[in-house]
C-alpha cells in the first residue's frame, strides 16, 4: 500500500487488522517520518524505537497466529510526557524529572497496550502541563507544522504538532484548562477533553487535580472516538474515576444532527476574537444549522470570572502537586550542606520561570488567612460557572464556540506577559471548572493558511452528542482539515526558525 | 499579706494510633512493623509523579468503632484535607489528612484516678496517613518509607485534664479501649501509638488559658507523667518568677528527665490546608453506621460492672481482668462453664496470669484453655483433688498441655477417700506413735492433728483429711 | 493588587525556592499584575454559594484491606539521588528543619 502515515488510527488499524500491511511497515514508516521531519518540530522528547519495533513485530506475529486484534492493533502511537510509563524515561517536560525511568505504567499506558497500540514515544509539552505555547518546555519548544515561526500552542502542544506533521496516527494529551483544545485548533487536529472521571488520572502527572483530564488528539473524528473508548471507563486505582458504562462513540457517525439544539453562548464572541476565527467558526455553527440542528442563543454570564477563577485553583493545587519533587527520592538533587538549602537549590533549579510563578501564586493563595480570599472564593466562583452551564444546557444540547480566541502566535510573542497568555484560555477553562466534555475539531483556515478550531461543549458525560455533531460537521466540511506541508518544504523556516530566538540547538539543527 | 497565686493546670492531649489494618490506608503495601527499610513500598506510599490514593475501608471501620466507643457523633460525610510541610519522610510534600470535617467529634473518655471519675472529652477523631522514619546518621539522615502511609486516627481531647496523673490516666484508659476495640496494638515504645500533650497554667479559678507549650517525644505511660509533672512544675517556675511562658513544642527527654524547646529557625510554617481533590467526600450511610455499632463489642467499663454485679467479683479483681478484652473473654468462658466466677477469678488472677507472664503467651492462646480451667476447679469442688493438689495439676497441665482429669489420672494424684485403703495408713501411724496414743487417751485429743498430719505425709497429701479423722477417733477411741 | 517583596520571599520559603535576587522583582510584579486580576472576583457576591471542590459529584470509593505486590526494593531505590543501607540519603536534619507542631 501507499505510505501508511497519510491515514489515521481508525483507518490503519482496519488495514494492519485486514493484513494489509504490517504493524511493522507501518512503525518503520513513523520512525522514518520522525527521524527526518522532528528535528525542526521537536514534538518528540523521546523516541523508543527499539520498543516500538518490537512491539509491533509481537503483534504482527500474534495476527499471523490468528489472535484477535485489538481495538488498536498495531496503530503506532505517542504519549505527552506527561504520561508515566515503565521503563520509557518520563519528564513531564521538565527538568527536575530529566532522566527519571518510572518503576510503572499508568492506566493511559496500560490500556493502550492491552489494545494493540504501538508506542512510538514520548511527546513534548509545557512544563508540568502549564503553559499555553508549549515555550514552556524545559527541552526547548515544539513548533507549529503549518508555520515553523509559530507555537503549536499547549500544553499538549507535542501531541498536537505530533498529529497534525502525520508523526505519529494519534496521541494522548491532557487537558486542565484548554490543553488538548487549544494545540488541537492550533495545529489543525480533533481533540477532545471528556469529562472529568471519564479517564483514569492514574499514572498522569498531576498539574490541578480537580481539573486534570486525559484525552486523545487524532487527525480525524474516528480516530478520536476510538481512542477514546479503549481510554475511558472505571479505573479502580482513581477514586474521582466514574464507574459509568462506556459507550460505542464511533457509533455516532452518520447519525446527523438533525434535532440537535446547538447553542451559541454570546459571551465568547465579544472582544478579543479574531475576526477571521470569529468568521470561520460562525460559518461552522451555519453549516450544522444547514445539516439540520436548531441553533440558539445562550447566555453564561459568568464567563468573564472563569480565567480568574481557574488561575487561583489550578496555581493552588500546582503548589500542592509539586511539592514532593523534593531531591529526596527521584529526579534532580542540588546538593547543599542543608537541607532545607538542597529543598530550595534543587527546586530553584529544577523548575522553570512559569512553573515557580504558579508555585508561588498557589503557595501565596492558600497562606493561612488567605484561603477564603482567594482559594474557596475560586471554589464558589466555580460553582456559579457550572450553574451557568446548566441552565445553559436546559436550553440546547451542546455548545459550540471558538476553542481559542486567536490562530497560533508567534514564538515569543507572549512569553513576556504571563496574564497575556493565560488569556488565550479564555474560551477553554470554564469548560474544566464545570468538569464538561469539550472537543475542538479544525473548522478551516485563515487567509494566513493557520488553522481555527471549532469547540463544542456537551453535558456531562455526554461525548457521544459531541461525537454525533463532529462527526456530522466533518462528513458536511470535508476540507477544513488538511495535511500540513511538509517542513522542508516551508521555505525559509528553518532560518526563521534559527532566528527566533529561543531555538535550542536540537531543534535547529535539522537532519536533511 | 495576699496568700500566694495557686495555679492549675490545663491539659489537652493529641494521640496518633496506628491502625491495625493489613494494608496502608490509600495504597496495598503490607503495614507489617519490622521489615527492612524501603521493602514495604509502592508507588503510591512512595508519592512518585501520576500517583492517587484509593481509601482503605478497613481503616473507616477501625475510625468508626472507636468513634462509636467514645460516644462521638459521627460525621457523615467527612472530607480529606492536605497539610503541607516539607519533610524528608512526608513523601508528597503533604500528608492526607482530616481539616475541616473530620470523621467524628464530640466524644469522651471514661476513666478513674485514684478511685475518682474523670472524664476526658474528645474534641475530634480525624483519619489520617503515617509518615517514614528518619533515621539519623551524623552529617546525613537515612529514610525509610516503609511506615509512609500505614493508616492514623489523631484523637485530640478537650484540655480538660489537670494532673500529669489524670494525663497519665487518660492514656491508659485510651489505650486499653483502641487494643479493646482490636484497631491498635497500642505499642508506645514501637510508636503504634504516640502522645502528645499540651499544657499551661491559669491561676485556680480564672476562665481564660494559659499560654500553652507542646509536648513530644513521650512514648511510654511513666513519661505521660514524667513528662507533663516536669512540664507543670517549669511553668510554674517561669511564672513565680514573674516571666511569660513561651508558646513552642518542647522534646522530652526521658534519660535526662526535662524537656527542651525544639530549635525554631527562622522556617515559616503554614500548613496550607484545602480539600483534597483527588478524594471525593466520603459518605458513611445508615447501614455501614449500623453495622459497625452492631459490631461493636461490650466495652470494658460495662463488662466491669456486669463482672461485680454477675459474679460477684471485687471491683479491683474485675478492672484487672477487664484490662484486656482477651483475658476478660477468657474469664468468662472459664466461669460460665465452671459456674462459679469467684474460684475462677482467683485462678485467672493468679495461676493463669503467672503462666501467661511466663510463657509470653496471649490469653487466646494461654497454655491453659479456660475449659481446661474449669475442668480443673470442677475437680476441686468435687473433691476430686484438694485445692493443694490442683496446683500441681495446673502446673502439669501448663508444661503437657493436657487436660486436668488426664493429669490427675496419669499421676494419680486423685483423692484418697475409701476408708478400706486408709485403714492401714491409719494403723500403722497409731501403731508407731505410742507416745501420743498416751497423751489422747488420756484426754489431749489435740493431738489428732498430729495423727492426720502422718497419714497425709504417709499418702502424699492425697487422703481425704475427713475420712482419716474418722478412722483414726475409731481406732484411738478403741479402749 | 500589591505584594510586598517580604511576601514574596515568605511565600519563597514556604514553597522551597530559592530566588535568586534578579528574580525578586520581576516575581514581584508578575504576582501583583495576577493578584490583580484574580482580585476581580471580589466583585462577585457569592454569600450562600457552596464551593465546588470536585467538579463531578462523586462519593468516595472504597478499597477493600488487601495488600497487593510492593515495589521491589532496587526499583523503589533505583531513582534516588543518593541511598545507602537500603535507604534514600538526605543531608542531616537538624532540630530546626521539623515543621513545628509537627514532630
Amino acid at each position: 500500500m501507499s505510505d501508511p502515515t497519510t491515514v489515521g488510527a481508525a483507518e490503519l488499524r482496519e488495514r494492519i487488522a485486514r493484513r494489509e500491511l504490517s504493524s511493522v511497515e507501518a512503525t518503520r514508516a513513523y520512525l522514518d517520518r520522525i527521524a527526518r521531519r522532528d528535528g525542526r518540530l521537536h514534538a518528540f522528547l523521546h523516541v523508543d524505537e527499539e520498543g516500538a519495533l518490537a512491539r509491533a513485530a509481537a503483534i504482527d506475529a500474534a495476527l499471523a497466529r490468528g489472535e484477535a486484534p485489538g481495538p488498536l492493533a498495531g496503530v503506532p502511537v505517542a504519549l505527552k510526557d506527561i504520561f508515566v510509563t515503565r521503563g520509557i524515561p518520563t519528564t513531564c517536560g521538565s527538568r527536575i524529572l530529566a532522566g527519571w525511568v518510572p518503576p510503572y505504567d499508568g492506566t493511559a499506558a496500560t490500556r493502550l497496550r492491552a489494545a494493540g497500540a504501538v508506542l512510538l514515544g514520548k511527546l513534548n509539552m509545557d512544563e508540568f502541563a502549564m503553559g499555553s505555547s508549549n515555550e514552556n518546555s524545559a527541552f526547548g519548544p515544539t513548533r507549529n507544522p503549518w508555520d515553523l515561526q509559530r507555537v503549536p500552542g499547549g500544553s499538549s502542544g507535542g501531541s498536537a504538532a505530533a498529529v497534525a506533521a502525520s508523526l505519529c496516527a494519534l496521541a494522548l494529551g491532557t487537558d486542565t484548562g484548554g490543553s488538548i483544545r487549544q494545540p488541537a485548533s492550533l495545529c489543525g487536529v480533533v481533540g477532545i477533553k471528556p469529562t472529568y472521571g471519564r479517564v483514569s488520572r492514574y499514572g498522569v502527572i498531576a498539574f490541578a487535580s480537580s481539573l486534570d483530564q486525559v484525552g486523545p488528539l487524532g487527525r480525524g473524528v474516528a480516530d478520536c472516538a476510538l481512542a477514546l473508548e479503549v481510554i475511558a471507563g472505571h479505573d479502580p486505582r482513581d477514586a474521582t474515576s466514574l464507574p459509568a458504562p462506556v459507550p460505542r462513540y464511533r457509533d455516532a457517525a452518520g447519525r446527523g444532527v438533525r434535532g440537535l439544539r446547538v447553542g451559541v453562548p454570546t459571551e465568547y464572541f465579544g472582544a478579543g476574537l479574531d475576526p477571521e476565527v470569529a468568521a470561520a467558526v460562525t460559518a461552522a455553527i451555519e453549516s450544522l444549522r444547514a445539516a439540520g440542528a436548531a441553533v440558539v442563543s445562550v447566555s453564561l454570564p459568568h464567563t468573564e470570572y472563569a480565567i480568574a477563577a481557574y488561575y487561583l485553583i489550578c496555581t493552588a493545587e500546582a503548589s500542592s502537586n509539586l511539592a514532593r519533587y523534593d531531591g529526596v527520592r527521584y529526579g534532580l538533587r542540588v546538593e547543599r550542606p542543608t537541607l532545607q538549602g538542597t529543598y530550595r537549590a534543587t527546586r530553584a533549579a529544577g523548575f522553570g520561570p512559569e512553573v515557580k510563578r504558579r508555585i508561588m501564586l498557589g503557595t501565596y493563595a492558600l497562606r493561612a488567612g488567605y484561603y477564603d480570599e482567594y482559594y474557596r472564593k475560586a471554589q464558589c466562583v466555580r460553582t456559579l460557572v457550572r450553574e451557568d452551564f446548566r441552565r445553559a444546557f436546559e436550553r440546547c444540547d451542546l455548545l459550540a464556540t471558538p476553542t481559542s480566541p486567536l490562530p497560533a502566535f508567534r514564538l515569543g510573542e507572549k512569553v513576556a506577559d504571563p496574564l497575556a497568555m493565560y488569556l488565550c484560555d479564555a474560551y477553554t477553562t470554564s469548560c474544566n471548572l464545570a468538569g464538561l466534555p469539550g472537543m475542538s475539531l479544525p473548522c478551516g483556515f485563515t487567509a494566513a493558511g493557520l488553522p481555527v478550531g471549532l469547540q463544542l461543549l456537551g453535558r456531562p458525560l455526554e461525548e457521544e452528542t459531541i461525537f454525533r455533531a463532529a462527526f456530522a460537521y466533518e462528513a458536511a466540511a470535508p476540507g477544513s482539515a488538511r495535511r500540513p506541508p511538509d517542513p522542508d518544504a516551508l521555505t525559509g523556516a528553518a532560518g526563521a526558525a534559527g532566528t527566533a530566538g529561543a531555538a535550542p540547538a536540537a531543534t535547529a539543527a535539522e537532519p536533511t | 499579706m495576699t496568700p500566694p497565686v495557686v495555679y492549675e493546670a490545663v491539659i489537652g492531649l493529641e494521640v496518633h494510633a496506628q491502625l491495625l489494618t493489613r494494608s496502608k490506608i490509600f495504597s496495598g503495601s503490607s503495614t507489617e512493623f519490622g521489615a527492612p527499610p524501603n521493602t514495604h513500598v509502592d508507588p503510591v506510599c512512595l508519592g512518585l509523579p501520576g500517583v492517587l490514593p484509593v481509601l482503605n475501608r478497613a481503616a473507616v471501620d477501625c475510625a468508626l468503632r472507636l468513634a462509636l466507643a467514645t460516644g462521638c457523633t459521627v460525621r457523615r460525610r467527612t472530607r480529606f484535607a492536605r497539610k503541607h510541610y516539607f519533610y524528608p519522610d512526608l513523601p508528597k510534600g503533604y500528608q492526607i489528612s482530616q481539616y475541616e470535617e473530620p470523621i467524628a467529634e464530640h466524644g469522651a473518655v471514661d476513666f478513674e484516678v485514684g478511685g475518682q471519675a474523670r472524664r476526658g472529652r474528645l474534641r475530634r477523631i480525624h483519619l489520617e496517613e503515617d509518615a517514614g522514619k528518619n533515621v539519623h546518621r551524623g552529617t546525613t539522615s537515612l529514610v525509610d518509607f516503609n511506615r509512609a502511609g500505614v493508616p492514623l486516627v489523631e484523637i485530640v481531647s478537650e484540655p480538660d485534664l489537670r494532673s500529669a496523673d489524670e494525663a497519665a490516666g487518660f492514656m491508659r484508659t485510651l489505650r486499653q479501649l483502641v487494643r479493646w476495640l482490636g484497631i491498635c496494638d497500642g505499642n508506645l515504645e514501637e510508636g503504634s501509638l504516640r502522645c502528645d500533650a499540651n499544657v499551661s497554667l491559669r491561676p485556680r479559678g480564672r476562665a481564660e488559658y494559659g499560654v500553652k507549650t507542646e509536648l513530644k517525644n513521650i512514648n511510654s505511660f511513666k513519661f505521660v507523667r514524667d513528662a507533663v509533672a516536669h512540664e507543670i512544675a517549669r511553668q510554674e517556675a517561669v511564672l513565680r518568677d514573674g516571666a511569660a511562658v513561651v508558646a513552642e513544642t518542647r522534646l522530652w527527654d526521658a534519660d535526662r528527665g526535662r524537656s527542651a524547646a525544639m530549635r525554631s529557625k527562622e522556617e515559616a510554617h503554614d500548613y496550607r490546608y484545602f480539600p483534597e481533590p483527588d478524594l471525593p467526600p466520603l459518605v458513611i450511610d445508615e447501614a455501614w453506621l449500623a453495622a459497625a455499632q452492631g459490631q461493636l463489642p461490650d466495652l470494658p467499663s460495662a463488662r466491669c460492672a456486669r463482672f461485680v454485679a454477675d459474679y460477684g467479683l471485687p471491683p479491683g479483681d474485675a478492672a484487672t481482668l477487664t484490662a484486656e478484652r482477651d483475658l476478660s473473654d477468657y474469664f468468662e468462658a472459664a466461669a460460665c462453664a465452671h459456674g462459679d466466677g469467684r474460684t475462677v477469678a482467683h485462678w485467672v488472677l493468679g495461676e493463669v496470669l503467672r503462666a501467661l507472664k511466663r510463657t509470653g503467651a496471649a490469653a487466646t492462646a494461654a497454655p491453659v484453655g479456660p475449659l481446661q480451667l474449669a475442668g480443673l476447679c470442677d475437680l476441686v469442688r468435687d473433691g476430686t483433688i484438694s485445692g493443694k493438689i490442683a496446683k500441681e495439676v495446673f502446673a502439669h497441665m501448663v508444661t503437657t498441655g493436657r487436660g486436668a482429669g488426664a493429669v490427675v489420672a496419669e499421676l494419680g494424684l486423685a483423692r484418697l477417700s475409701d476408708p478400706a485403703a486408709l485403714e492401714a495408713a491409719c494403723r500403722a501411724a497409731v501403731a508407731g506413735n505410742p507416745r501420743q496414743v498416751a497423751q489422747y487417751r488420756a484426754g489431749k485429743t489435740k493431738v489428732l492433728g498430729f495423727f492426720v498430719g502422718e497419714v497425709m505425709k504417709a499418702t502424699r497429701g492425697q487422703a481425704d483429711p475427713a475420712v482419716v479423722n474418722d478412722i483414726l477417733r475409731r481406732l484411738l477411741d478403741a479402749p | 493588587m500589591a505584594i510586598t517583596r517580604d511576601e514574596v520571599l515568605e511565600t519563597a520559603l514556604l514553597a522551597r525556592l530559592e530566588l535568586a535576587p534578579e528574580e525578586i522583582p520581576a516575581l514581584q510584579a508578575d504576582l501583583a499584575a495576577i493578584l490583580g486580576y484574580v482580585a476581580t472576583l471580589a466583585a462577585l457576591d457569592t454569600a450562600g454559594v457552596e464551593p465546588t471542590t470536585h467538579a463531578v459529584p462523586l462519593d468516595c470509593p472504597l478499597r477493600d484491606d488487601v495488600t497487593a505486590p510492593h515495589l521491589a526494593h532496587d526499583e523503589a531505590l533505583r531513582a534516588a539521588p543518593a541511598a545507602d543501607e537500603g535507604c534514600f540519603v538526605v543531608p542531616a536534619i537538624i532540630g530546626g528543619d521539623a515543621p513545628e507542631g509537627e514532630r
